[in-house]
């Protein structure tokens, strides 16, 4: 199904307010697990890398493929469970909320 | 699967995205709102086996299972104190796969791309390779692997308006002229770009310049959607860029600092202020007993704890001081800036893994008006949160930020290993001030002597 210009606009537009909606009261103790979740949450490109792969004919196309498949998914479960590590500091300090 | 229940699926991951965010924006909603954020990624990662032909699925699990098999233990092992750096780092391969996958799609394309793809292909290459590049550098400072001082060299800021000239040019060659040399030059030119937009940058504004990234990144993964016809990373890439923008601003503000600032403030910053050459003035230096003197007469005492004491590993023992302090009817209390440690929260997280009770952990705002009724202030490894140059020395480059006001104390003491400044590089007046007291050595050994003398007393 290909999409539409307007598809994407609307889709980019209305995806630019929920980001800017969703973090805007955040305390500063937060700012860093907000950083390394949003940042694990980017490693989604591992779905992009993905799909080139399945579709890879030439050689540089499936080795450069291979490497953002393994780039990918680094950054994405590194990423969550780094996070959770450093969230796991906070559990049961229930004097941390405000 | 049909494209239709492929595309609702991809949804669902969305809308978990946006819990995630949600989620993690709460102290008491945040562990799980990490875990969503993996669900969503999960579910997204394994429907896409299930849609269309998939070639190569040997080499696609070979692959995941090294890049799992790196960044696991890597996320496990990391130290507390070198988290910042891993993030950065895995910001950086994040870029990298993105700018990757933009190739890899352009390669296939061949002829059949239209100029929206290759324009939006062009993006994704530029911006992921700047962020790679970028995040190394950042790596590199936070590791202490090179200088964490400002790097500017003679003409500095022509070379970087040059380079992304050229970048810019070279983009509107590949998608006049099409081509995969034109696209790897691209490339090369992105990432000279990436490394030279974060030499200027000084160690402190660091994490900054990592959130900024993080939101590059967000936005190169919503570019390749498009090039990949994919709604899923077209919400999850903008959703990043958008929030990390706003994240990226606040962190900037909490440290008093403008993003053009941090970004460009190095070429307008005079050079002497940023010199940090040790100075050859008189301090006052004491020793453990002192100290523990000290405290034994106060009634009330703020501990400023910084990155250099995590460095030494010593929250336990700074929470013994405290506890033995609170035994003798001292007011204990931890003052903590906004950006103590290497990023925004980070001391927080330090401290929460020694046990520290949350209610001593006064924030900068709350802390500042009791100074003037604090008989002690302990900084221990911190230096730049405390420098008084912050307000009173325009062009230094940490000016405007707020600090923790520890010269309002009555006393203030100083655990420092030397005279070496902080990780800003910028020399503080307050040490030599006639009521701070030093006392060098490594954190952990001397509060150890501290706690002992203070026990005999």
């Amino acid at each position: 199904m290909e999409l539409t210009a307007i598809a994407v606009i609307s889709i980019f537009t209305l995806s630019i307010f929920v980001g800017f909606e969703v973090v805007s009261k955040v305390s500063s103790t937060l700012h860093t697990p907000l950083m390394s979740g949003a940042n694990a949450i980017h490693g989604v490109i591992l779905v992009g890398a993905i799909i080139v792969c399945s579709h890879a004919s030439t050689t540089l196309e499936l080795s450069l493929s291979i490497a953002a498949i393994i780039l990918a998914t680094i950054n994405m479960i590194g990423g969550f469970v780094v996070t959770d590590r450093m969230l796991e500091m906070f559990k049961g300090k229930k004097g941390a909320d405000k | 699967m049909s494209d239709f229940v492929y595309d609702l699926i991809g949804l669902a991951a969305g809308v978990l995205f946006i819990l995630a965010l949600k989620g993690l924006s709460h102290p008491r909603t945040a562990r799980r709102g990490n875990l969503l954020g993996a669900l969503g990624a999960g579910i997204a990662t394994v429907v896409v086996f299930f849609h269309g032909e998939i070639k190569n699925l040997g080499w696609i699990l070979g692959a995941i299972a090294v890049g799992t098999i790196i960044g696991v233990p890597a996320a496990r092992r990391v130290q507390m104190t070198q988290m910042p750096q891993l993030v950065a780092l895995f910001n950086g391969v994040g870029g990298g796969a993105a700018a990757l996958v933009a190739i890899v799609e352009y390669l296939n394309l061949g002829e059949k791309a239209t100029t929206a793809v290759v324009i939006f292909t062009v993006f994704t290459v530029v911006v992921g390779c700047v962020s790679f590049s970028g995040s190394i550098v950042t790596f590199l400072k936070l590791q202490e692997l090179m200088t964490t001082r400002p790097v500017v060299f003679p003409g500095g800021r022509f070379v970087i308006a040059a380079t992304l000239a050229a970048v810019v040019g070279t983009s509107v060659w590949v998608v006049v002229a099409l081509g995969t040399t034109p696209l790897l030059v691209v490339a090369a030119l992105s990432l000279a770009f990436g490394i030279l937009f974060v030499l200027p940058v000084g160690g402190a504004d660091v994490p900054i310049v990592i959130s900024l990234l993080n939101a590059f990144t967000g936005l190169t993964v919503a570019a390749s959607g498009y090039v990949l016809n994919s709604t899923l990373l077209i919400i999850a890439g903008t959703l990043v860029g958008a929030s990390g923008t706003i994240l990226t601003r606040m962190m900037a503000e909490a440290m008093g600092r403008s993003l053009f600032g941090t970004l460009f403030g190095a070429f307008t910053a005079k050079p002497q202020d940023a010199s940090g050459a040790v100075e050859d003035r008189p301090v006052r230096s004491g020793s453990a007993d002192d100290v523990a003197i000290l405290l034994n007469y106060a009634r009330r005492v703020v501990i400023v704890p910084g990155f250099g004491l995590a460095v030494a590993q010593a929250q336990h023992t700074v929470r013994e001081l405290a506890d033995l302090m609170i035994s003798k009817g001292i007011d204990v209390a931890y003052g903590i800036h906004p950006v103590a440690g290497r990023m925004p929260g980070h001391m927080n997280v330090l401290l929460a893994e020694a046990n520290i009770p949350y209610d001593q952990l006064v924030e900068m705002e709350e802390v500042n008006p009791t100074f003037g009724q604090t008989d002690v202030a302990i900084v221990i490894g911190a230096n730049d949160v405390v420098n008084p140059a912050a307000q009173t020395s325009p062009g230094c480059p940490i000016y405007g930020m707020p600090i923790l006001e520890v010269s309002n104390a009555a006393n203030v003491i100083f655990l420092k290993r030397s005279m070496r400044p902080g990780f800003a590089g910028i020399e503080n007046e307050l040490l030599y001030d006639p009521k701070t007291m030093l006392l060098f050595g490594d954190a952990k050994a001397s509060l150890t002597k501290v706690v002992s003398a203070l026990k005999a007393l």
